[in-house]
């Protein structure tokens, strides 16, 4: 049962991409060139988009969190950080290079695997590699601290 | 590039909160793309059949649409495959490093009000923004 469910938000979140033109990267680009404004070429999509997929989610994030517990159960997993570390900063300042590069975010990227375009499989396979490489990063720096410390000690 | 289209943008957005707001409502899990794909691929990411199922479902749906009728067309991408590539790595190392995206901090993340989520929209906003300027504008 969670799994179809979760196949069933997968595709209503797919098809808000589709509907919503954000698996079309010109239009992604078109918002993101905000000096076409100057030449009324601007495009606001990505703007729209984000403020109705917002005036549902902020509500219904209220309601879930009024309920206290998921409806088919287990516990509702709220990401419990608060602090802006300069890990974030420096991951979204990355992340915004390569969004602004190409006009793909992860959602769209993997939606637009559907179409099965060269391009966009080779992105997402790049896609993976980064994250892999982040996680292969991060574990050899964290094994990598306490020998650093017995070294200098 | 389609002409602006209001009405489908926000129909679109709506769906995109309308499928957040599900999985946290009935599964209490966060509608984050990176978050969904990293944990899937890291070794010890666990709970892995949601995560591929939410991945399936999000394919699935433009050819369902396609199926409907509708043309199912591939995005315009750069001619260079080292502009590809180079941005499909950075796009992978920032979200996992700044723990989030475009759905993860910008729709989920701005909906907790977390002050996290809002830092990293606005930062990965700015630059992209940054980044279109020099490539349209100034090369």
């Amino acid at each position: 049962m969670p799994i179809l469910f979760a196949l069933f938000c997968g595709f209503v979140f797919g098809a808000g991409l589709v509907i919503s033109g954000m698996t079309d990267t010109a239009k992604v680009l078109g918002f993101l060139d905000v000096l076409a404004i100057r030449t009324g070429t601007w495009d606001p999509t990505l703007a729209v988009v984000m403020a109705a997929a917002l005036a549902v989610s902020i509500p219904g994030f209220a309601l879930a969190r009024r309920r206290g517990t998921p409806v088919l159960g287990g516990e509702l997993r709220w990401p419990t950080r608060t602090d802006i570390d300069a890990r974030l900063l420096a991951g979204a300042a990355l992340f915004g290079a390569g969004w602004g590069l190409v006009g793909l975010c992860p959602g769209p990227a993997i939606a637009n695997l559907a179409t099965l375009s060269a391009p966009v499989l080779i992105f997402v396979a790049a896609m993976i590699a980064g994250m892999a490489a982040h996680d292969v990063w991060r574990r050899t720096r964290e094994t990598a601290k306490p020998a650093a410390i017995a070294a200098d000690g | 590039m389609a002409p602006f289209d209001p009405l489908s943008a926000a129909i679109g957005g709506a769906l995109i909160g309308l499928a957040a707001t599900m999985l946290m409502l009935v599964l209490g899990r966060i509608a984050g793309i990176s978050g969904i794909l990293g944990d899937l691929l890291a070794p010890a990411g666990g709970a892995r059949a949601w995560r591929l199922a939410f991945l399936a479902g999000l394919i699935a749906a433009p050819l369902a649409i396609a199926a409907s009728g509708a043309q199912l067309r591939a995005p315009a991408m750069p001619a260079s495959l080292v502009v590809v590539v180079v941005a499909g790595l950075l796009v992978g190392f920032g979200t996992r490093l700044g723990s989030g995206c475009t759905s993860g901090h910008g729709i989920c993340g701005i909906a907790r009000l977390s002050p996290r989520s809002i830092a990293a929209t606005g930062v990965f906003m700015l630059v992209a923004i940054l980044v279109v300027a020099i490539t349209r504008h100034a090369l």
